[in-house]
């Protein structure tokens, strides 16, 4: 299967190291995709336990020498992992490539944080109204902009991020530039008590992500999940299929939404406060790196990439001040060895051998000299 | 009438594309759009399909006005294209793109299925390779078999013989005939006239958003006009030249 890649390592020693690193993360990804059932569940089970035993002393100790590692477990990994999902769906599945999404994030955690001192309601139903605000923020924002494509899109999203996080700060009612405190915690679940103690915010968030998990691998496999995938590859080939191609989009960006502001409900209810600063557009960047990076449409390779993203700058506090630039030249170094992310999906591997570079209307035509169908038909045909 | 476009304008910004375009086609017929890069066919069949929006005119299929329908709820009205430049996922394996195909249909359509890989053995061979990988005419395959899936009335074709080598041009026009046959009626963009004449039973010539002439296909290939604009004047050139 990788026969034309060994061809191709002679000579520069990057290309052959990157053929070497792309095999093994391929013989992963193609295990995982010929693996059955009860193997994949066995994968499942493990690593959640892996998740469940990991504030555990012994791995923190390793893990995170310099910062308390089962606040490090919450945010920013938890939380990450759990953007990284919600945005996987929209640039992932639908490949809408969205700069702003940190804007549903922002607005889940200020409804909870509003709802929650000025008005004063329970803690499930802020919750709630903050996931279904997402939502409709999500179908504000994606009604007027979807009919654009490509890096037009990116902008006006990116736009959008700004215009939340510019709004919170020049909001009275929202504490502006000073923010909102205190927000209260969550009420005892199961005779835990939610203080402050990060332990128990990790497993709440734990619990969000697997339930987040389930419900992002179902819908990939539903009728809309073809759908989303049709729209990626080939828009106006989609529409002709009968796919209502605007209202999928939509779709897309309404559940990313839910599952952003879903995440920023479950870190406003740890903070106590929260400020605009908290939100900044270097958010979504980093995020959508963190998809991109783990191999955007792949779930197991989403997560893995949002661990590293938020986990790697906090073990590199060793370096002190170059901390950003080891981190930095980490990022560089994954990427150069494995252009097409830790674990992409078979099918995002092919589309982006195709020459579209996986991203659907992403707009990103990345033409290689062997890309050309047309040009090798006519070979094929001699 | 199955299908009647009337006095149809698409603009691209100001730039008129297609100027009072009026064309029909019968049930049964294969009618084909020819004329130079830039006449107007592939809007034509993006604007009948619904991928462009009309500026003016209207667009009849089956009795009913459909100008202002959305191109998706076009499928399910019976209007089916391979698009140009064939957009095939190139993602999905043959058989997905195919079910692609069927999106809108509910229920069983393991006939149909069969149907296509009856109609292009080739594909039944690879039917889990990825669309991507195919080679040009195998993806012109997919992209005419992907259509036919959702049982069209009117199979819209656009340039199925780019970049294709000639003798794949034959096949895939032999297989055209055929659809035909079976009583799909076939509205037809092509660069090569020679070879979309001799399969056509009549024939528009679009110049520059414009109907110059339509008449019988066996007509247009002795018009002497038509010979020097688009068949390589007197010089009689068998087969393809692509």
């Amino acid at each position: 299967m990788n026969t034309h890649r060994k061809a191709g390592a002679t000579g520069n020693p990057l290309t052959a190291l990157r053929a070497a690193t792309g095999d093994v993360s391929d013989r992963v990804r193609d295990w995982w995709a010929d693996a059955s059932r009860w193997q994949r569940w066995g994968i499942y089970a493990l690593v959640l336990l892996l998740a469940i035993v990991a504030p555990h002393p012994i791995i923190a100790s390793f893990m995170s020498p310099y910062t308390d590692w089962t606040s490090l477990l919450f945010n920013p990994i938890g939380t990450y992992v759990l953007l990284a999902i919600g945005l996987n769906i929209v640039v992932g599945h639908a490949g809408l490539l969205d700069l702003g999404f940190v804007a549903f994030y922002g607005i889940g955690a200020y409804t909870l944080a509003y709802l929650g001192t000025t008005v004063g309601w329970a803690f499930w139903p802020t919750v709630i109204m903050g996931v279904f605000l997402a939502a409709m923020s999500g179908v504000i924002l994606g009604a007027p902009t979807l009919r654009l494509r490509g890096d037009y899109l990116a902008i006006v999203t990116l736009g959008f991020g700004e215009i939340v996080r510019i709004t919170a700060v020049n909001t009275a009612a929202l504490g502006g530039a000073r923010g909102i405190t205190p927000i209260p915690h969550p009420p005892n679940l199961f005779g835990v008590e939610f203080l402050l103690d990060p332990l128990p915010y990790y497993y709440l968030i734990l619990a969000v992500i697997v339930l987040a998990v389930i419900f992002s691998l179902r819908l990939q496999r539903s009728r809309v999940g073809r759908a989303w995938t049709a729209i990626r590859e080939d828009e106006d080939a989609a529409e002709l299929m009968g796919v209502p191609t605007f209202r999928f989009k939509l779709l897309a960006f309404a559940i990313g939404a839910m599952v952003g502001g879903l995440a920023g409900t479950v870190f406003a209810s740890k903070v106590i406060f929260l400020a605009p600063t908290n939100f900044p557009f270097i958010l979504s960047a980093t995020i959508l790196a963190a998809v991109l990076l783990g191999g955007a449409g792949n779930l197991p390779g989403v997560i893995i990439g949002a661990f590293l993203i938020a986990w790697l700058p906090e073990r590199f506090r060793g370096f002190a001040d170059y901390r950003i630039l080891v981190f930095g030249a980490a990022l560089v170094l994954m990427m150069a060895l494995r252009p097409q992310g830790l674990l992409p999906s078979r099918q995002r591997s092919a589309e982006i051998k195709e020459g579209t570079g996986g991203m659907g209307s992403l707009g990103a035509e990345v033409p290689r000299p062997d890309s050309d169908p047309d040009a090798a038909a006519v070979e094929v045909a001699r | 009438m199955l299908l009647e476009v009337t006095d149809v304008v698409v603009h691209y910004g100001k730039i008129a594309a297609l100027k009072e375009i009026t064309l029909s086609v019968d049930q049964g017929e294969i009618v084909a759009l020819i004329g130079a890069n830039g006449a107007g066919k592939t809007t034509t069949l993006k604007t009948i399909s619904g991928l462009r929006p009309l500026s003016a005119g209207r667009i009849v299929f089956e009795g009913n006005d459909i100008s202002r329908m959305p191109g998706h709820k076009r499928v399910t009205a019976g209007i089916g294209q391979a698009p140009e430049g064939r957009g095939v996922f190139p993602g999905m394996t043959v058989q997905e793109n195919l079910l692609m195909g069927a999106y809108t249909r509910k229920g069983s359509v393991a006939k149909e299925l069969a149907e296509v890989y009856e109609l292009f053995p080739r594909l039944a061979e690879r039917k889990n390779q990825s669309g991507g990988t195919m080679s040009g005419g195998e993806q012109q395959m997919v992209a005419i078999g992907r259509a036919l899936m959702a049982k069209p009335r009117v199979l819209l074709l656009d340039e199925p013989s780019m970049g294709l080598a000639p003798i794949l041009v034959n096949q895939i026009f032999d297989i055209i005939r055929e659809i035909n046959d079976r009583g799909t009626t076939v509205l037809l963009v092509e660069q090569n006239a020679q070879q979309a004449l001799h399969l056509a039973h009549r024939a528009y010539v679009l110049e520059t958003g414009r109907v110059v002439k339509s008449a019988e296909a066996s007509l247009l290939l002795d018009d002497p006009e038509v010979r020097a604009a688009y068949l390589g004047g007197d010089l009689d050139v068998e087969g393809a030249t692509g």
